[in-house]
C-alpha cells in the first residue's frame, strides 16, 4: 500500500489525538501501593477523575466487603488468596512487554498460528511494546476500521465507550443503572469489584434502535488495559437490539492472577441483548501451577415486557472458573437463554452454570450446557431455575451434557429447581458420555489422526451451542476447542 | 497387494489365540471371500488389518504393497489405501455425514501430501456417488449413522468407500441387516468399484452376498486358520453342507 498523503495525515492526526488525551504518558507512572484500604480506593477514583458519588459508592462497597467472607460452596479448591498482597491499581504499561515477536514464547506463537491470527494482532495480544509494532500502513488500516465503526454507531445514536469515559460523559446514565442488577452487596467478589473496578465497557442503545453491528471488545482500543477488575454495563432501551462480543480466542498474556469482573445487562420492554463470550485466559502449566482465577458475576435483567437476554459462552481458559451468567425474568413474557461450552483440560477447575429467576408471567428460559473434561480437570455445572409465586406459566428447559476424555477427569451436574407456582413447567435433561474407543477407531480408520478425531467428535458434541455464536466467532471457537484439547488423548 | 504371513493374534489381556497362523495373499484386481462359522476369527482379522487397539499380533506379519503394516496407526493405514467397511458402523452425534466425508477425505489427502479438495469439487463427487447408492442429500445432512436404518448405514459405508477410493477394501459382514433390495444396491456399489488395481476382501457368513459380489477366491476360516481355499463354487458347497466338515479340521 503506497503511503499517500492522506494516509500520512491520518496517521499523524491519530498520534496527535493520543497525545492530546495523554493516556499513555499519564498512566505510565501510576501504581497504587500494595494492598487495599480506603486510601487506595480514593486514589483509584481520583486517578479516573470520577464524580464524588462514585467515590462514595466505591467506599460503601469496600466497607461492605470487609464484613463479607469468601464463598466456599463451589467445587473448586485453591490456596487462600491474600487480598492485601495484591495491587488494585496498576497500569499494565509499567511492565515492559517483549521488544518483538522474537522474544515471545514460541508455544504461544504456534497457537496464534493455528488460530490464523494476523501478525499485527499477534503482536498486540502477546503484549509487544507498541512502539515496536510493525508497519504504519497496517496500523492505519486497523485504526480506519475503528474510526468508521465509531462513526456508524454515532449515526445510530449508540453509545459505546469505556466505563470511565461514560462516567465522565454520561454520569446520569451510569448512576441510574450501575449496581441495579448486581447490587453492591451481592457477593464477595462482586462487592470487591464494586470497590476497585478498573475499567470495562459501557453500551447504551436508545429506544427502537437496532445496533447496526456486533459490538466487539476488539474495537475498543483500551481493551488491553482494563485490568483485573472489569466492569461492564449494557442498557437496551425499549425495542432496542444489541449483540455484544466479549473476549478473544487468542490466549491472553496477563500477569494478574485474580480476575473478578461484573457484567450487568438491562433490557427494557421489547428489547433484546445477546452477549457472547470467548474466554481463553492462561490455565496454568502442565503441573497446575499458575493460571488465572476467574471469579465473575454476570447478570441480565429482563426488566421490560417481552424482553430477551441471551448468554452464550465458550470457556476454555483460566485455572479456576467461577461464573454463573444469569437472567432475572422480571417483565411479563420475557425470555432468558444460556448456551455454554466449558472445556477443561490439565488441572483446570470449572464451577459454572446459570440462574434463571422467573418473576413475571409467561416467562420462559432455556439452558443448554456442554461440559467437556479432559486431563486431570474437574468440570461442574451448577444451575438454579426458580419460579416466584406470581410467575404464572413459567417455562424452563434445561439440557446438561458432559463429555469425558480420559480416566482422570471429573464431570458433575448440580441442578437446583425451586417453584412456588403450580403452573410452572421445568424440564431437565442430563447426560454424561465418553468418547468411546470405537468412535476413535472408526474415525481413524477413515484417515483422521487421533487429534482430528477428538476435535471432530467434540465439535459434534458442542454443535447446538456453537450455532448460537455469531458466524465469525463460531469458526474461531471450534478451532479453539480443538486446540484446548490437544494432547488430551494417547 | 496384501500378504498375511503366519498371523497369530489375541485380543486384550485374554491370552487365548484367536488367529492361529493365518496365511493369505491377495493380488490387485482380485476379490477374495472369507467365510466361516461364528467365532472363527473373521471380524478379528478385519480389525487387525485396520489396526484396532487391543488387538495384538504375537507372531507373523501383514505386508501391504510389500511393507509391514504392523507398526502403522489406523489412520496411516487408511491413508496408505486400506478401507474397512464396518459390520456395525459407529454413531458420531452432531457431526453431519457430509462434514464427516469431507473431513475424512481431506485428512487422507493431507497425509498423502495432496491438496485439500475444494468444496465445489467435493460436492460434485459426493452428489454423483450418493445418487448411485440411492442416498439423498437430506440423509447426508443427518449426523453420521445416528438413527440410520441398517440399510442406510451400509450404504453410507459404501459411499465412504467409493469417495476415499482405497486400494484395498475389507468388508466385514456387509450383508448383515440388509433386505434383498438394499443388498442389491450395496452389491452394485461394490461391483462398480472393482478394478484391476484394487483388491477386495469380503468377509461374510452367508453365501447370498456372493451371488451379487462374485469372488475370484473363497477361503474358509475356522478356529483362527484358513482350512480350505477354492473357487466361487466353494461358497455354494458351504451353503449346502454347512461348516460342519471344516470345524473339526483346524483343531
Amino acid at each position: 500500500m503506497p503511503a499517500v498523503q492522506e494516509t500520512i495525515d491520518r496517521v499523524r492526526s491519530i498520534d496527535v489525538d493520543q497525545y492530546k488525551y495523554g493516556f499513555v504518558t499519564e498512566i505510565e507512572s501510576d501504581k497504587a501501593p500494595k494492598g487495599l484500604n480506603e486510601d487506595v480506593i480514593r486514589f483509584i477514583s481520583e486517578k479516573k477523575g470520577e464524580p464524588e458519588w462514585m467515590l462514595e459508592w466505591r467506599l460503601e462497597a469496600y466497607r461492605r466487603w470487609l464484613t463479607m467472607a469468601e464463598p466456599t460452596w463451589a467445587r473448586v479448591s485453591y490456596p487462600q488468596i491474600e487480598f492485601n498482597e495484591l495491587y488494585y491499581y496498576s497500569a499494565p504499561k509499567n511492565t515492559p512487554g517483549p521488544k518483538s515477536l522474537d522474544e515471545v514464547d514460541p508455544e504461544l506463537l504456534a497457537t496464534y498460528e493455528k488460530l490464523g491470527i494476523p501478525l499485527r494482532e499477534q503482536e498486540i495480544l502477546a503484549g509487544v511494546e507498541p512502539k515496536n509494532r510493525v508497519a504504519v500502513d497496517a496500523v492505519f488500516d486497523s485504526v480506519s476500521v475503528v474510526t468508521t465503526f465509531k462513526e456508524e454507531l454515532k449515526k445510530a445514536g449508540v453509545i459505546f465507550c469505556s466505563i470511565s469515559e461514560a462516567l465522565r460523559e454520561h454520569p446520569e446514565l451510569v448512576r441510574k443503572y450501575l449496581g441495579s442488577v448486581v447490587p453492591v452487596s451481592d457477593n464477595f467478589y462482586a462487592t470487591l469489584n464494586s470497590a476497585v473496578f478498573s475499567d470495562g465497557s459501557f453500551v447504551y442503545v436508545p429506544e427502537g434502535v437496532r445496533c447496526p453491528m456486533e459490538l466487539s471488545t476488539y474495537f475498543r482500543i483500551n481493551e488491553q488495559n482494563t485490568g483485573q477488575f472489569e466492569r461492564t454495563l449494557i442498557i437496551a432501551e425499549k425495542g432496542a437490539y444489541v449483540s455484544y462480543l466479549e473476549g478473544c480466542t487468542a490466549p491472553q498474556r496477563d500477569e494478574n492472577q485474580l480476575h473478578a469482573a461484573v457484567v450487568e445487562l438491562i433490557a427494557h420492554d421489547d428489547a433484546e441483548i445477546k452477549y457472547s463470550t470467548v474466554q481463553n485466559w492462561y490455565p496454568g502449566d502442565k503441573n497446575g501451577k499458575g493460571g488465572i482465577y476467574n471469579f465473575v458475576t454476570k447478570r441480565g435483567d429482563c426488566r421490560g415486557r417481552n424482553s430477551k437476554i441471551s448468554w452464550t459462552q465458550v470457556e476454555t481458559g483460566s485455572a479456576i472458573t467461577w461464573k454463573y451468567p444469569s437472567c432475572i425474568l422480571r417483565g411479563d413474557n420475557s425470555r432468558g437463554e444460556f448456551y455454554s461450552i466449558a472445556v477443561s483440560n490439565g488441572h483446570q477447575q470449572i464451577d459454572s452454570g446459570t440462574k434463571m429467576i422467573h418473576l413475571g408471567k409467561n416467562t420462559s428460559s432455556r439452558i443448554i450446557s456442554k461440559g467437556i473434561s479432559a486431563g486431570k480437570s474437574e468440570n461442574t455445572y451448577r444451575g438454579l431455575v426458580s419460579a416466584h409465586r406470581k410467575a404464572t406459566n413459567a417455562r424452563n428447559f434445561t439440557q446438561c451434557d458432559s463429555l469425558l476424555i480420559g480416566q482422570d477427569c471429573g464431570a458433575h451436574t448440580v441442578p437446583y429447581m425451586e417453584s412456588k407456582n403450580s403452573t410452572a413447567v421445568f424440564e431437565h435433561e442430563a447426560t454424561t458420555s465418553k468418547i468411546s474407543d470405537d468412535q476413535m477407531f472408526y474415525c481413524q480408520q477413515r484417515g483422521l489422526s487421533e487429534e482430528e478425531a477428538v476435535a471432530l467428535i467434540v465439535n459434534g458434541f458442542v454443535k447446538d451451542v456453537i450455532q448460537q455464536l455469531p458466524m465469525e466467532f463460531a469458526v474461531e471457537a471450534q478451532k479453539l476447542i480443538s486446540i484446548s484439547l490437544e494432547g488430551s488423548v494417547g | 497387494m496384501l500378504e498375511i504371513k503366519n498371523l497369530h493374534a489375541h485380543v486384550g489381556d485374554d491370552e487365548t489365540e484367536i488367529l492361529r497362523g493365518v496365511n493369505l495373499t491377495v493380488k490387485p484386481g482380485e476379490v477374495h471371500a472369507i467365510m466361516g462359522p461364528n467365532g472363527s476369527g473373521k471380524s478379528t482379522l478385519s480389525y487387525i488389518l485396520a489396526g484396532k487397539d487391543d488387538y495384538e499380533v504375537t507372531e507373523g506379519d501383514i505386508l501391504f504393497n510389500g511393507e509391514s503394516m504392523l507398526e502403522m496407526e489406523p489412520d496411516e493405514r487408511a491413508a496408505a489405501g486400506l478401507f474397512l467397511a464396518f459390520q456395525y458402523p459407529i454413531e458420531i452425534p452432531g457431526v453431519a455425514t457430509m462434514t464427516f466425508l469431507k473431513t475424512a477425505l481431506n485428512a487422507q489427502r493431507k497425509a498423502r501430501g495432496e491438496d485439500e479438495l475444494s468444496t465445489p469439487a467435493f460436492m460434485k463427487q459426493v452428489k454423483e456417488k450418493a445418487a448411485e447408492l440411492n442416498i439423498t442429500m437430506d440423509m447426508l445432512k443427518r449426523p453420521l449413522n445416528v438413527g440410520f436404518s441398517g440399510g442406510e448405514k451400509k450404504r453410507s459405508e459404501i459411499l465412504q468407500m467409493s469417495l476415499l477410493e482405497p486400494k484395498l477394501c475389507v468388508m466385514d459382514e456387509t450383508d448383515s441387516g440388509l433386505d434383498i433390495d438394499a443388498l442389491k444396491i450395496v452389491a452394485e456399489g461394490v461391483n462398480r468399484l472393482r478394478s484391476p488395481d484394487r483388491a477386495m476382501v469380503v468377509i461374510t457368513h452367508y453365501q447370498r452376498l456372493l451371488d451379487h459380489i462374485v469372488p475370484d477366491v473363497v477361503h474358509v476360516l475356522s478356529r483362527g486358520k484358513i482350512v480350505k481355499t477354492g473357487g466361487k463354487e466353494l461358497a455354494l458347497e458351504l451353503e449346502k453342507n454347512g461348516y460342519a466338515d471344516y470345524v473339526g479340521q483346524a483343531a
